[in-house]
């Protein structure tokens, strides 16, 4: 074919015209396919709270329970885990519960709960969402040395955490476990999933 | 006959294509043990994606039926247990393979100009192997595919602002569900296989492109005859299609004997934890990805506030020694000097867990670059000196050390004197500097001279 009278900066332009043109209508039919694969309104929907009865929970015992899909664990503490709390300070990442994403306000304090012998956290490691399993043993016979003052130990990669689910310092996970809203509807009933004495849909 | 062909060749290049890959392909005549991984990973694929197919006949991907639809599989398809043990024993065959494959670049540089391309291409076929095994890990929904598709998908959670919705749309769910098992069965049968597809066959048109290396890193194509054919060149078909062929009895013999014999391999091919039906209440005590992830596994465990921090000062005071003592010019000091910076910034500001990952990250990453990383003027470990050779020694105990060390609790003793995390974390600094330290120790180290022609012993 002929390259005469061809204008070569009149063809560059319609060339980059049609690049980009075509360029944003491929982002554009691309956009429905990746937003497909974000939770759906299914997933979205579920997820209501479930109600707890702890009246059968002995001192210094764990119950799991699943709510949206992850264990919740329920520990009744004894007077000596709570006393040994304090006495974590030093080891600890966020002792006080600075770290608001990680509990209701409620929960922010060395209890981390409502009730101080109630425990109710999230079983899933802030590292990368193993659910950690209890060690609540002191000492020598936990396994992890005669400094050892009771919590959680997650086996994936080895995070620790203390008897309010908070997390020791040197450990791969950076956070405490996380504290699901939750409220007493009576002395031994708990509703996970919801902190709002009004319960509109869930 | 001879019609036939001519009809055919008139309408599609079937004899030239045939001459130019096989018949006419001349391949260095000196190949050794190390060069029958290649054509035998081509041969696991079409295994994987043979028994695959079949599996999809009696698999349901969906969270209710999964487990017992595998099980189904075993127990009441004609011959099922035999198309399920294959893909099983198959992937983790894919990964030794592939594994020896890999290092046999390392030991004769084929990695080296002009084949930085088919190096690349490599790579990019084990990340997307990777992926393609982390998938289908899932879609048994065992106890041990649930928890460690949960641990994996976290690992986007480590990336600030974005790590969550990240994670969220990976899963498709805000925790592994039936719609994260119903995603990965279509990538794992569809999407990925293709694209693995696809890589290989790139991956071949490079090196069909530039030509085998060989085990004296020589370049054939350098000495030809009058009729332009290289002096050290032999047809690969029939020369190599009936070595291959050699390497594939063996290969079967060994497959089989794991297939019948030990299909498990006592809980490294299929783990215990797997025949339990995905229970999202618990994770099981001993969690671990299979064996061929271990390495990485390790490396990412090994990552805690203390060291990441240890490792990220020694690494910037280095940067910036470099930046200090490097005898280049103005653009690589500013250049060294940002990094260091960046470095700097990472370290007060980023979290042990993302440093964990960009960890995993890097060690896998680096591969990509080693083409560039060897300074060495040779290519193969024949004619290497001391220095390459005992870095590689290191790099291969420290990649077979920290698969082992993955499979245990990070806080048992396994080796001796030290945890397991402590081993990790050394042996992770080895299998980094076998990297980042190759630009000076390749070019410093002792060569010997390299014959004009391939040897033959």
């Amino acid at each position: 074919m002929s390259e005469d009278g061809v204008d070569r900066g009149k063809r560059r332009f319609l060339t980059a015209l049609t690049a980009g043109v075509g360029t944003v209508g491929i982002v554009f039919a691309a956009t429905p396919f990746v937003l497909s694969m974000n939770p759906s309104a299914r997933a979205r929907a579920a997820g209501a709270p479930v109600d707890v009865d702890i009246s059968k929970l002995e001192l210094g015992q764990m119950l799991v329970v699943g709510w949206r899909g992850k264990p919740v664990y329920i520990v009744n503490r004894t007077k000596a885990m709570l006393a040994q709390l304090p006495n974590n300070t030093p080891l600890l990442v966020d002792p006080f519960s600075k770290v608001q994403s990680q509990q209701p306000p409620y929960a922010e304090n060395i209890y981390r709960a409502r009730k101080p012998e109630i425990l109710v956290v999230l079983g899933v490691c802030t590292h990368l969402g193993c659910a950690p399993s209890k060690a609540f043993t002191v000492g020598v016979p936990s396994g992890f040395g005669a400094n050892w003052p009771g919590g959680f130990f997650c086996h994936c990669h080895g995070s620790k955490y203390d008897m309010s689910g908070r997390v020791f310092k040197n450990v791969p996970a950076p956070m405490n476990l996380d504290v699901p809203p939750y409220m007493y509807l009576t002395d031994t009933l708990i509703r996970i999933g919801s902190d709002k004495k009004k319960q509109g849909a869930a | 006959m001879q019609k036939i062909m001519t009809w055919i060749d008139d309408r599609f290049p079937l004899t030239k294509v045939w001459n130019e890959h096989l018949a006419q392909y001349y391949a260095p005549k000196n190949f050794n043990f190390w060069y029958y991984f290649g054509s035998l990973a081509l041969l696991v694929l079409v295994n994987q994606i043979v028994t695959g197919i079949f599996l999809t006949m009696s698999y349901k991907p969906d969270s209710a039926l999964a487990f017992a639809s595998v099980q189904y599989i075993m127990y009441d398809v004609s011959w099922g247990w035999l198309i399920r043990y294959m893909h099983a024993v198959g992937a983790s065959m894919f990964f030794i393979v592939v594994y020896l494959h890999m290092f046999r670049g390392l030991l004769y540089g084929s990695h080296r100009q002009p084949r930085e391309l088919i190096w690349i291409f490599g790579t990019l076929i084990f990340v997307a192997l990777m992926a393609e095994a982390f998938m289908g890990y899932l879609l048994p929904w065992g106890n041990m595919s649930y928890w460690g598709a949960q641990v994996i998908i976290s690992l986007f959670t480590a990336i600030p602002v974005i790590g969550n919705g990240l994670a969220q749309w990976i899963r498709g769910d805000f925790v592994v569900s039936d719609a994260t098992l119903n995603r990965f069965f279509a990538f794992h049968v569809i999407a990925l296989p293709l694209v693995l597809v696809a890589l290989v066959f790139v991956h071949l048109v490079a090196l069909h492109k530039v030509g085998s290396n060989n085990p004296d890193g020589v370049e054939i194509k350098k000495k030809k005859d009058a009729k332009g054919i290289p002096l050290d060149g032999i047809p690969f078909h029939p020369y190599y299609t009936v070595k291959d062929i050699v390497g594939v009895t063996v290969f079967l013999m060994v497959f089989s004997a794991i297939i019948f014999f030990v299909p498990t391999l006592g809980g490294h091919f299929l783990e215990r934890d797997n025949f339990i039906p995905a229970n999202i209440l618990s994770t099981p005590l001993d969690i671990h990805p299979l064996w061929y992830f271990t390495p990485f596994y390790s490396m990412l465990r090994a990552s805690t506030n203390q060291y990441t921090h240890g490792v990220l000062v020694v690494c910037t005071v280095l940067v910036a020694a470099l930046a200090f003592f490097t005898k280049r010019g103005f653009k690589a000091k500013a250049i060294t000097v940002i990094i260091a910076a960046l470095m700097v910034l990472g370290l007060y500001t980023l979290q042990a867990k993302l440093w964990g990952v960009i960890l995993m990250g890097s060690s896998i990453v680096l591969i990509f670059f080693l083409p560039w990383l060897d300074r060495s003027p040779v290519k193969s470990i024949r004619y290497r000196g001391a220095l390459y050779k005992s870095a590689l020694a290191l790099f291969v105990v420290s990649f077979i050390l920290l698969g082992y060390l993955g499979t245990k609790s990070p806080d048992a003793v396994s080796l001796f004197l030290f945890k397991n995390l402590a081993w990790g974390q050394v042996l992770t600094l080895v299998y980094l500097a076998f990297f980042v330290l190759m630009p000076w120790y390749t070019k410093i180290d002792k060569t010997k001279p390299v014959p004009e022609r391939v040897t033959t012993k």
